[in-house]
């Protein structure tokens, strides 16, 4: 199956990241294919590089990273939420006058444009929030 | 992007306390520069969103209620809200703002977006999606 997947909650406070994490790379070890993963609302905080949690658990931001390396994922940040909550990648930094960026290797910033693409274009959208 | 799909947007959450009725409107307004075929769900504490009377003044922050007047202009005029989730609240449709829309296919008459629906019948709309975004 063409699936796509939206995470509405930042890592940590809230186990939908963990979950879609989880989700995602079970999805594709199965064959089937993830064409967007796409962050909202406070999911776009799994985006920030910035992140130092403690040693004993599991990096989140980091699995994300290297799954999207591994698999060639799309891992989509919404600009507008994005713009709330401080996700910054080098061109919205210069854009807003920000003096640095955070975004994390393998995550990109785009418009919710993407979500509705990724809705349509995939057989199944599964939202993961609160 | 050559067929349309049935987008269903289920809103459960108050308008003010958490962003998501906010940030999920601005999905739908988006949204709807791609032509699909577009509906609105109210539930549980999201009928509160549709709510007449609205004054943020005292908690600074911006009342975003207009826009949802502004949903018909997007052709987003299928707003289906619960009623087991109005009782519940105390509420009927005459607490909700009168949304409405022109049927093009109809002289462009002026008709009401808002429809109360059962929990059954929204299960029904939700099953009949193609994709449901949930907020």
């Amino acid at each position: 199956m063409k699936l796509s997947v939206q995470i509405n909650e930042g890592p940590y406070t809230h186990a939908a990241s963990d979950t879609a994490y989880q989700f995602t790379k079970a999805a594709l070890e199965k064959g089937h294919e993830i064409f967007r993963v796409f962050f909202y609302h406070d999911g776009v905080n799994n985006g920030t590089r910035f992140t130092t949690p403690p040693q004993d658990d599991r990096n989140l931001v980091n699995l994300w990273s290297e799954l999207a390396a591994k698999h060639n994922l799309d891992l989509v940040v919404c600009v507008a939420a994005a713009q709330r909550r401080g996700i910054v990648d080098p061109d919205e930094a210069k854009r807003n006058g920000k003096d640095g960026d955070n975004i994390a290797p393998g995550f990109r910033i785009s418009g919710l444009g993407q979500l509705i693409e990724a809705g349509i274009q995939s057989e199944r959208l599964v939202v993961f929030g609160d | 992007m050559s067929e349309t799909k049935r987008f269903l947007y289920v809103n459960r959450k108050a308008p003010y306390g958490t962003i998501y009725a906010l940030e999920s409107l601005e999905v739908v307004l988006i949204g709807a520069a791609f032509e699909q075929d577009v509906a609105l769900a109210f539930v549980d504490d999201g009928v509160f969103q549709l709510t007449k009377g609205q004054d943020t003044t005292g908690i600074g922050v911006k009342n975003f209620s207009p826009t949802y007047k502004a949903l018909g202009d997007y052709d987003v005029n299928k707003i289906y809200v619960e009623k087991e989730s109005l009782e519940a609240r105390g509420l009927t449709v005459d607490d909700l703002m009168p949304l409405k829309y022109e049927d093009e296919d109809d002289d462009w008459a002026e008709k009401d977006s808002i429809h109360v629906v059962s929990s059954q019948e929204l299960s029904e709309i939700i099953d009949q999606s193609d994709i449901v975004l949930s907020f």
